[in-house]
């Protein structure tokens, strides 16, 4: 909530100049026939991408000089709001001049861009940013026409959140580098999800194939079961005996143990425990420990809590394990 | 010229009913809670306007009309108080509503479910009326409530409110109707449907905005919403808004003076615009005329999305609406558009015009050839309209949008 939100605030609002000029009078809506690029002695190609029943749809045609691959006019027809029509028309002024392989390379990033009036201020607000993704989409469809191959082989990653372009490898990238456990952070590192919603969760503007929701809780669990992993690990460097390890595998051990069993029991009540030193006393190895939060004081923490620790202690690795809270 | 066909989403507030409120700003300013002279002294015209508002609706004097800050309030106070009086501290469980309410409605129907109440969202048909016999058939012995919509906001389509209510009355079970839509618009006469409770919002006749009212039949129980001083005879605290409960008198006295006549009136040019719009190809309007607020136009362009259109209007100076997803904050697709569920077109090419008794002939005139030109232009970029067809492979048979 920020103080413009406690209005309505129009979208139309938001639109750049350029967006509105274009809205008014489109530059490029038209049609190419084939029988006059023929006649030119060139090749059209004509790509359909959205549907009246979706609410978008734009036809995009490109007329292409084949000695070269050269996209020498193109045009488009669309069926959607204003920002619909000023992408398509922007993404034809893109396309002429280009050959098939650079055009492919436009993306709806591109687009938006150049419907800045400013360079540092967007064209369109952030729900709108949904409408410049189709001309990306539609371009991809005509450069798989002309190379008679599937338009899907120009991506090269798994694109999560279109209207960002981010990739389903930075997500997961960012999500381990940073700790993160938000969607929330998500956006905030990415952009990823900050735009028409649609790849949060399902049930949104449009179906995905991948939701932040689901690779967020899928990294985690991954990151969770890694660091399980190099706790175990650790375990079986000290030849899984407790007494022969050295003391920071001693360390690890305890802490991986704790981690495992003892910990989420400690957190749920509010608390939790730290590991300060491991002394050998005799055939005994004393665990001195410090309580944190809610466990610090707490009547249990020296009874029943502590017992639960030390047996457990014991249990997994060494009957000579007592514990000592300090 | 400008023209304002937006009167579904609120109203001029009548000259009239402006003059009709100003004394009571900052001349006769006093609370009329107050024993003294400054608070009194206001008793005559808080009585002038709850005459004027039990006349308008022929309330009875054994019901009440209680004054809110409108019909959004009014909405959640009738169900958030069934929830609290029958379900918690009572043996029903369940409540009937219909899929087209409005969000006042539904919002706080979808709030009670969080907490453990069932609600039955009934389908309407494909004029976006809901059928008595749909209605009895949901009442179960847990009903606490039965809450439809009057008229639609969305269409203008009327529901049978006089067979619901005998439904309701005969199966024991209280009926609520969010009134909105129909107050100034149609007869509403309370001594001729048996309603329990009534919402209504004065700005959506000709009144200020920020003040409506619940009816309650026969002075009957509901906890109330709102706590504090006992203002309204302890069933809505706050104190009286006085220069707005007397412009919702003023503003429902002169809505529904005459109402047969102002119908007329409104209907003549409604239908004369909605002719001229059906001239143009690959159209249709939603619903039977004759069972519509005579003010409203649901209307579907084929090739012309809701949003470009709306754009294309404002540029001639001309406010309507749309149940476009496009033209939404959040890009949800209008709910009431899908349960009428025709074809998924509608909710994209649908254009709402609403007029009102201010609404001239010369303003139907100008509305008629300024959209007439912005579907020639619209559809003159349309892919829809394209004949150039796609290269082989490049066509989209259906909504594609989900393309991985």
């Amino acid at each position: 909530m920020a103080k413009a939100d406690m209005m309505g605030a129009s979208l139309w609002d938001a639109y750049s100049n350029k967006v509105t000029t274009l809205m008014n009078n489109p530059q490029h809506q038209g049609e190419i026939f084939e029988a006059d690029a023929e006649g030119r002695g060139n090749k059209l190609i004509v790509a359909d991408f959205g549907a009246e029943s979706c609410g978008d749809a734009v036809r995009l045609y490109w007329e292409i000089d084949p000695k070269n691959d050269k996209i020498i006019n193109s045009k488009f027809k669309s069926f959607g709001c204003g920002t619909a029509i000023a992408s398509s028309d922007v993404m034809t002024e893109l396309c002429i001049g280009k050959t098939v392989d650079e055009a492919v390379k436009i993306t709806n990033i591109d687009v938006e861009l150049a419907l800045r009036d400013t360079p540092d201020v967007p064209a369109v607000p952030p729900q709108k940013m949904h409408c410049s993704v189709m001309a990306y989409d539609v371009i991809k469809k005509a450069a798989g026409l002309y190379k008679g191959v599937d338009a899907d082989s120009f991506e090269t990653e798994i694109i999560v959140c279109e209207c960002a372009r981010v990739s389903l490898g930075t997500l997961q990238e960012v999500i381990r580098l940073n700790d993160l456990t938000t969607v929330e952070q998500i956006t905030d590192y990415t952009k990823a999800g900050g735009f028409c919603k649609s790849c949060i969760k399902p049930g949104g503007h449009e179906a995905m194939d991948y939701y932040l929701v689901d690779i967020l809780a899928d990294t985690r669990k991954e990151m969770e079961e890694e660091k399980m992993k190099a706790a175990a690990d650790a375990k079986a460097a000290g030849g899984g005996k407790f007494e022969d390890m050295t003391l920071v595998q001693q360390i690890k051990a305890i802490d991986a143990v704790i981690d495992e069993n003892v910990r989420q029991f400690l957190i749920m009540d509010g608390g939790d425990m730290e590991i300060i030193d491991i002394k050998k006393n005799d055939e005994y190895y004393d665990v001195y420990i410090r309580y944190l939060g809610s466990c610090d004081g707490c009547a249990s923490s020296s009874t029943g809590t502590l017992y639960a620790i030390e047996s457990t202690l014991q249990e997994k690795l060494s009957k000579q394990i007592r514990v000592l809270p300090i | 010229m400008q023209v304002y066909l937006d009167n579904n989403a609120t109203t001029m507030c009548d000259p009239q009913v402006v003059e009709a409120m100003l004394p009571y700003f900052s001349e006769q300013y006093g609370n009329p809670n107050s024993l003294h002279k400054f608070g009194s002294s206001i008793h005559p015209a808080i009585m002038n306007a709850i005459d004027q508002t039990y006349t308008a609706l022929n309330a009875a004097d054994s019901d009440d009309i209680v004054f809110t800050s409108g019909a959004t309030e009014s909405n959640n106070w009738v169900i958030q108080s069934t929830w609290v009086d029958q379900i918690l501290h009572g043996d029903k469980n369940h409540i009937v509503t219909t899929e087209v309410e409005h969000p006042a409605v539904l919002a706080t129907c979808k709030f009670l479910e969080d907490q453990g109440v069932k609600v039955t969202y009934l389908p309407v048909n494909h004029e976006g009326v809901v059928e008595a016999h749909t209605v009895k058939s949901f009442i179960t012995e847990k009903t606490a409530l039965v809450s439809i919509m009057w008229a639609s906001n969305e269409t203008g389509m009327i529901n049978p409110i006089k067979e619901i209510g005998e439904i309701c009355k005969e199966k024991g079970v209280r009926f609520h109707t969010d009134g909105v839509q129909a107050i100034g618009k149609i007869p509403v006469d309370l001594q001729d449907v048996h309603v329990d409770f009534m919402s209504f919002s004065a700005h959506k006749f000709h009144g200020p905005k920020g003040i409506g009212g619940l009816y309650i039949k026969d002075s009957q129980a509901l906890s109330p919403l709102l706590h504090g001083g006992s203002q309204m005879g302890g069933r809505r605290s706050g104190t009286l808004n006085v220069p707005y409960i007397i412009g919702m008198g003023k503003a429902l006295e002169l809505a529904t003076q005459n109402i047969q006549a102002t119908m007329a009136s409104i209907r003549a040019k409604r239908d004369r615009l909605e002719d001229a719009l059906l001239e143009l190809s690959d159209t249709f309007v939603v619903g039977d005329r004759n069972n519509r607020t005579p003010n409203t136009i649901l209307i579907s362009i084929k090739g012309v999305e809701g949003e470009g259109m709306l754009w294309d209007l404002n540029n001639g100076q001309i406010g309507a609406s749309t149940g476009s997803a496009c033209a939404s904050e959040d890009l949800e697709a209008n709910s009431v558009m899908l349960a009428i569920g025709a074809d998924n077109e509608l909710a994209h090419t649908g254009i709402r015009l609403s007029l009102s008794r201010f609404t001239t002939d010369a303003e139907i005139d100008y509305v008629i050839s300024h959209f007439k030109g912005a579907v020639e232009r619209l559809r003159s970029i349309s892919s829809s309209f394209a004949m150039q067809k796609p290269t082989e492979g490049g066509e989209v048979q259906e909504c594609e949008l989900h393309h991985h």
